[in-house]
């Protein structure tokens, strides 16, 4: 398996990155800057899904990252001039360190506690932005310089470039994500959040494994942060308030959580549907705050809808479909699915207990 | 004068702090019940205001709308329960999570449908001129002391409720262990919607006593979700006394930060309560008030 797996992931990723750069080129303006909208979801949703699928651990917070790396790029773009790259990967830094230190903090919280400590995080850390205006432009944010490369020619769209940098970003974490998910990372991950005294007795450093999932999770939340400083050519605390931390957790439970396909469903619903509800409601001719509202209404139905028709999320549903179709295939790796039957609780009927035993909302 | 100053500062945190522990106390009786924290619980106390608003205008009378908030609350906390959430019980808990986050933009949405986003002021029961000793102004008005009162009534009669009558012992009993209260012939499912419907009622009152402070549009109540969702964690999501006291230190606190930093203060203030939070949860890390347990590691 492992002497496949590799070269399968990365065929995956070149066939991907062949479509998106069909799409662009296909597409209009706004096409492209959705795509880069995606990817950049999809970045932040799939360190997420690792965090809460995988090790356990929920965060509500997420958007605090992607602050972190925003504001990073921002800056080093303004006063140093840095080339784009080599913000990226300082931004993804200073996201680490941030993921460190709150999953030290972390590792001792359990469900709600812990969801409530990074629900506070993400609101409190946009406010910095507001109390030292000086350094972080305050309510109006920092602008973001960012143009195509000279050897793609003047008349290269500039949304198509932003696709394309994001697209490269998104897939190349998606890659080194899918490998950590498989190795010994990966199955330690899973271990502490199935039982952590039996991780513990077989060596496994609990404590060490939680803290280095959030330390992944930030980082993907950083680069996604600091793509969205380049693709809106702003960083502002608006774009950084809870409603983004809460929409990270809805897609990567919508999409199937800990699946790192799901991670894309779930971005693509979160990008989508809002506009193709605009879309419908102005073509109908509806008021302003009827047709502007109808998407939140509909985005909401969504949420509720795929939460009750698809408990495992769309990854789960799809893959329900294709074992409908198929019949069970014994040798498909099942671990997204032994994360479903854990924490589904038993048929008989002790949902208190339960969920206080999982313990993840 | 310092002491006045401090004396203002101190009442005019007290207010805040009840509202949110009228928040922190309906998670509470959720999360008891279901082991389910509601992040609808804001939006539905929004839309219980917007109801209050509707009918005051119609009516004239600020105690017709109040009464009907608190009727809407009970109403729209069990339909919510029996509707949506009831379906999520035997299924992942986050999608429980997600269903009540798919519920709180649900009802942004159709509040901005039904009674338009602009911000609208809410009026007051009582005046909101401050009250004075002799020339001291003490920083709250009678309409303060109103909120004080309404909440601190609710909560006492809600727990004399849970102690003294056989519903509020089946309530109990469904809480402690929904298993061993069926077998007792307590219809548990019964019980829960009871406690969305209760909840409901407190998040209402929330709604209508702190909306003549903040205006009203459809996400004025998620700030106060947070910080009453603050209160709950810091005081244990398992205790009423804990939501209480979590949300009168969280309201105090946050209270001296805005009167004693000016403006800065009050872009600190959630910073601060990061801050009360993680210290608080650094040495208890299941909140003030949770009953000692043993780790599991």
């Amino acid at each position: 398996m492992t002497m496949q797996t590799l070269p399968r992931r990365l065929g995956v990723a070149v066939v991907m990155a062949v479509i998106v750069g069909f799409l662009s080129i296909k597409l209009d303006t706004f096409r492209d800057y959705q795509i880069a909208e995606v990817a950049i979801e999809v970045t932040a949703v799939a360190g997420l899904t690792v965090l809460t699928g995988l090790s356990g651990q929920i965060s509500l917070g997420n958007g605090a990252f992607m602050a972190i790396g925003g504001y990073t790029t921002a800056l080093l773009l303004l006063h140093l001039s840095w080339p784009f790259v080599a913000a990226l990967v300082v931004s993804a830094a200073a996201a680490a360190a941030a993921g460190a230190i709150v999953g030290v903090a972390a590792a001792r919280l359990r469900g709600p506690y812990l969801a409530g400590a990074t629900l506070m995080l993400g609101v409190a850390l946009p406010s910095v932005a507001y109390a030292w205006p000086g350094v972080f432009g305050g309510d109006q944010g920092l602008n973001v310089a960012f143009t195509t490369p000279a050897f793609l020619g003047a008349t290269f769209p500039l949304t198509r470039w932003q696709a394309w940098v994001s697209a490269a970003v998104a897939l190349i974490s998606l890659v080194l994500l899918a490998n950590l998910c498989y190795s010994r990372i990966g199955r330690n991950w899973r271990a502490v959040r199935d039982d952590e005294v039996a991780a513990a007795l077989d060596g496994v450093n609990v404590a060490v494994t939680r803290i280095l999932a959030f330390v992944v999770s930030a980082v993907c939340a950083g680069l996604a942060g600091s793509l969205l400083a380049i693709v809106t050519s702003l960083v502002a605390p608006g774009a950084f308030t809870i409603t983004l931390s809460i929409a990270l957790l809805t897609a990567a439970v919508i999409g199937g959580l800990g699946s790192l396909p799901g991670a894309l469903w779930g971005s693509l619903v979160i990008v989508l549907v809002p506009t193709y509800v605009t879309d419908v409601a102005t073509s109908h001719g509806l008021s302003s705050s009827v047709g502007s509202n109808i998407p939140i209404a509909a985005y909401g139905v969504v949420l509720i809808l795929v939460m009750l028709v698809f408990p495992q999320g769309i990854q789960g549903g799809l893959r329900r479909l294709l074992t409908a179709f198929t019949g069970p295939d014994l040798k498909t790796r099942t671990w997204h699915d032994t994360s479903a039957a854990h924490v589904t609780p038993s048929a008989d009927d002790a949902p208190a207990s339960q969920h206080e035993k999982e313990g993840t909302s | 004068m310092p002491v006045v100053e401090f004396l203002q500062f101190t009442l005019s945190g007290v207010v805040f702090g009840m509202i949110y522990a009228a928040i922190a106390l309906s998670l509470v009786l959720i999360w008891r019940g279901t082991r389910l924290l509601n992040y609808a619980q804001g939006g539905m106390a929004m839309f219980t205001t917007y109801v209050a608003i509707e009918v005051i205008y119609h009516t004239g009378s600020y105690w017709a709308g109040f009464v009907v908030a608190l009727a809407a609350g009970v109403v729209l906390g069990a339909v919510c329960q029996l509707t949506v959430i009831r379906p999520t019980m035997n299924k992942p808990p986050l999608n429980a999570v997600i269903v009540t986050i798919g519920l709180l933009i649900l009802l942004e949405g159709l509040a901005g449908i039904f009674f338009g986003g602009q911000y609208r002021s809410f009026p007051a029961a009582f005046s909101i001129t401050g009250l004075r000793i002799g020339t001291t102004p003490l920083g709250v008005s009678r309409f303060d002391v109103f909120v004080v009162a309404a909440v601190l009534v609710t909560t006492l009669a809600l727990a004399a409720a849970f102690k003294y009558t056989s519903a509020g012992l089946r309530m109990r009993a469904a809480a402690f262990n929904a298993t061993i209260a069926r077998l007792s012939g307590i219809r548990v499912a019964r019980m829960l919607t009871i406690g969305w419907a209760l909840a409901g009622l407190l998040g209402a009152l929330a709604g209508v006593l702190v909306s003549p402070s903040t205006f009203l549009y459809p996400n004025s109540m998620d700030a106060i979700f947070v910080f009453g969702f603050t209160a709950a964690v810091i005081g244990g999501l398992d205790s009423p006394a804990g939501a209480v006291v979590g949300g009168l230190l969280l309201g105090i606190a946050l209270s001296y930060v805005a009167g004693y930093l000016g403006s800065k203060g009050s872009d600190l203030t959630s910073l601060v309560a990061l801050g009360i939070l993680v210290v608080v949860l650094m040495i208890r890390p299941d909140g003030l008030f949770s009953a000692t347990k043993v780790r599991r590691v």
